[in-house]
């Protein structure tokens, strides 16, 4: 008989299916990662009576409420009593615990990759939607709810109904100053917000096989705003090269084991996906959201004429904007870089590269997503060109992406923002929010207002 | 988990599309224990004002006036995971949500609380919504066992739900307890594959 047509996600789904019942597959679960907000389900299995049945497949990790200035911590108890609670329920099941005081702590879905605890073929899970983010490296990694979690914790598995797949084929070559953040707005615009909903994305072609593993873990931390639960990219050299100096990936002979079974991740050249879509990346330029939704995007060039809806009208009521008011040049009253989305060291560098000799006009936050990326960034000197810009560096976290820490947009204030969500309140009650790269973050800072960053970065700081 | 088998009552209807999971539950009331229930949080900052005073825009009514199902614009409950959004709904005595399309993530934590998804086409979505909003006080009856919506004395439609999400939700099932069914089968599966790649262990090699 003949092998069948396998797509790198079906590969992968395959490998951990334990049983099934009707739709539904009982899987293995290889890497399963906790955070603040995983007590409704250590409270669920401690309901349940039964153990942690694999302590040495769960990490847990504080960053969704983890203070930008650690010395405020105890300002708010009930933020402080949170990263209690994990530490907690942590150390009870005998976990691996990032805490506060970590030099590998930092957002699950920065801190893990660069130990190394996120490898190919894995299926990973989290009570995270951007759990997706982890795809980069070729691993089945999904966002699961609060019941979901005690499941994996009470027993290493979950019941999954398998979804669609959705390939999403990228030709071509990304332009000078767009970076995959523009690259993943240009998409969630063209296939909207629920474009993949129901499916697992995979990313081929030359311009993703082009993008650093930083940039892969942009563009599939994104896909969860195009609704699918799972994005990925199949792993290759770049992967490889990534997980050598990752100090917790396999070594030695574990690592070349390892390396024999990741080298039979990708989709078959005749394998069959349920939906398909090209993008051309020479068309993608720099893209902001003038809305409250991610497909509310427009590339900053273009002048601003949206389909005039309810939804259109609400978002642009919400947002303060009107038709006649272009996004270019518009004034805006603070800056965030960071977030799951933008914050490791090469967002970093982006916005470094701009920031360097200039002052910010408006109050701007610039967060490491880790502890080991604010180290370096310190190392190299980033901290200091922001600090010197008047920016507040602040300690590695979530912070204002969904203001759970005490980081927020007030209302009605006008946020550029590095992070994945412009939603309604997302940022605080009343914020508004404007979706857009690191270094488009930056030049905004600098000016107080949203400019193009191709143009400003060949005039301003020449 | 309490069991769905038919529910009867008016709807409440929320036809914004993409009505994500911030909206649904803000972030800063995820922290709040479970105990004092979760429908005061509901949609709350379109009920209530920064003061936290009602909204004469409310979208639902102050306190809950018997409605258990609820008729959503495209693509409810997208973005984050949090269940709580799923709770708020749930202490919000709301037992079915339907639309045309229901995110992922959001309708997975659904069916694990009892509360019953289900996607109609636009055709359909739209029939029910012209007759709950000419009859705002009209029963619907939403019955799980037939996969079938009625209301009057002899309107109905047809819905689809997978074998497995319905068993759930009819049956009430723990995940939990029913998964220690198939325990042995989990650790056979698990000695193989961990003794074939000892790798996926942290600090195994």
């Amino acid at each position: 008989m003949n092998q069948p047509h396998l797509t790198l996600f079906e590969k992968i789904w395959r490998q951990h299916v334990i049983a099934s019942a009707g739709e539904f597959d009982l899987l293995w679960v290889d890497r399963h990662f906790v955070h603040e907000g995983s007590f409704h389900a250590f409270d669920k299995l401690d309901s349940s009576g039964r153990p942690l049945a694999y302590p040495e497949l769960t990490i847990g990790i504080a960053d969704h409420y983890v203070p930008s200035n650690l010395a405020r911590l105890n300002d708010d108890p009930e933020v402080a009593g949170m990263i209690r609670l994990l530490e907690d329920n942590t150390a009870r099941h005998q976990l691996t615990y990032l805490g506060l005081g970590h030099g590998d702590r930092g957002i699950v879905h920065v801190a893990a990759p660069e130990l190394g605890l996120t490898l190919p073929g894995l299926i990973i899970v989290c009570g995270d939607s951007h759990t997706t983010t982890h795809g980069a490296f070729g691993a089945l990694a999904m966002g699961i709810g609060a019941t979901e979690v005690a499941h994996v914790l009470a027993t290493q598995t979950l019941w999954q109904r398998r979804p669609k797949t959705m390939r999403i084929h990228v030709d071509g070559k990304l332009g000078a100053g767009v970076t995959a953040k523009d690259l993943a707005l240009h998409i969630i615009h063209q296939i909207g917000t629920g474009g993949a909903t129901g499916h697992a994305v995979e990313y081929t072609g030359p311009a993703v096989a082009a993008l650093s593993m930083d940039a892969r873990m942009t563009l599939c931390n994104m896909t969860i705003e195009a609704g699918a639960r799972v994005g990925m990219v199949a792993p290759d050299d770049t992967t490889y090269a990534w997980l050598r100096d990752a100090p917790q990936a396999p070594k030695a002979e574990g690592l070349a084991q390892a390396e024999r079974h990741w080298r039979t991740l990708y989709s078959d050249p005749e394998a069959h996906y349920d939906k398909a879509v090209t993008v051309d990346a020479s068309a993608v330029a720099p893209r902001i959201t003038w809305g409250t939704s991610p497909e509310q995007s427009i590339a900053v060039d273009e002048p601003f004429s949206p389909n005039d809806s309810e939804a259109t009208r609400s978002s642009l009521d919400y947002m303060g904007l009107s038709v006649d008011r272009p996004i270019l040049g518009l004034a805006i009253d603070q800056v965030f870089i960071g977030s799951c989305t933008n914050s490791r060291l090469s967002d970093l560098r982006d916005a470094a590269r701009i920031l360097d000799g200039g002052t910010v006009k408006v109050p701007t936050l610039i967060v490491a997503g880790s502890n080991r990326v604010k180290a370096q960034a310190e190392a190299e000197g980033l901290a200091e060109i922001f600090r010197t810009a008047g920016a507040r560096w602040g300690e590695s976290g979530c912070s204002m992406c969904v203001a759970m820490n005490g980081d927020s947009v007030a209302p009605g204030q006008r946020c550029a923002s590095t992070s994945n969500r412009n939603f309604p309140g997302r940022q605080g009650p009343g914020a508004r929010t404007h979706l857009m790269s690191p270094a488009m973050a930056a030049a905004a800072a600098l000016n107080g207002t949203i400019v193009d960053v191709r143009q400003f970065a060949a005039g301003a700081n020449a | 988990m309490k069991p769905v088998t038919q529910v009867v009552s008016p709807a409440l209807l929320l036809l914004d599309a993409n009505i994500d999971t911030d909206q649904i539950i803000p972030a800063r009331f995820l922290r709040k224990p479970r105990s004092s229930g979760y429908h005061h949080y509901l949609l709350y900052d379109a009920r209530y004002d920064m003061q936290g005073q009602p909204r004469s825009s409310s979208p639902i009514p102050e306190s809950q006036e018997g409605a258990k199902i609820v008729l959503a614009g495209h693509n409810i409950g997208c973005g984050s995971s949090r269940e709580g959004a799923v709770y708020a709904f749930v202490d919000y005595s709301i037992q079915v949500i339907i639309s045309t399309k229901i995110a992922d993530i959001f309708r997975n934590n659904a069916i694990r609380n009892g509360l019953l998804p289900i996607m109609l086409d636009q055709a359909q979505f739209d029939t029910l919504v012209a007759y709950c909003q000419t009859h705002p006080h009209a029963d619907l009856t939403v019955d799980l066992q037939a996969c079938e919506i009625r209301w009057e004395t002899d309107s109905c439609l047809a819905f689809e739900i997978d074998d497995g999400s319905r068993e759930r939700l009819l049956k009430g099932i723990d995940d939990i307890q029913s998964t220690l069914e198939w325990e042995q089968k989990i650790d056979v599966f698990a000695k193989h594959y961990l003794a074939e790649r000892p790798w996926v262990v942290p600090g195994s090699t």
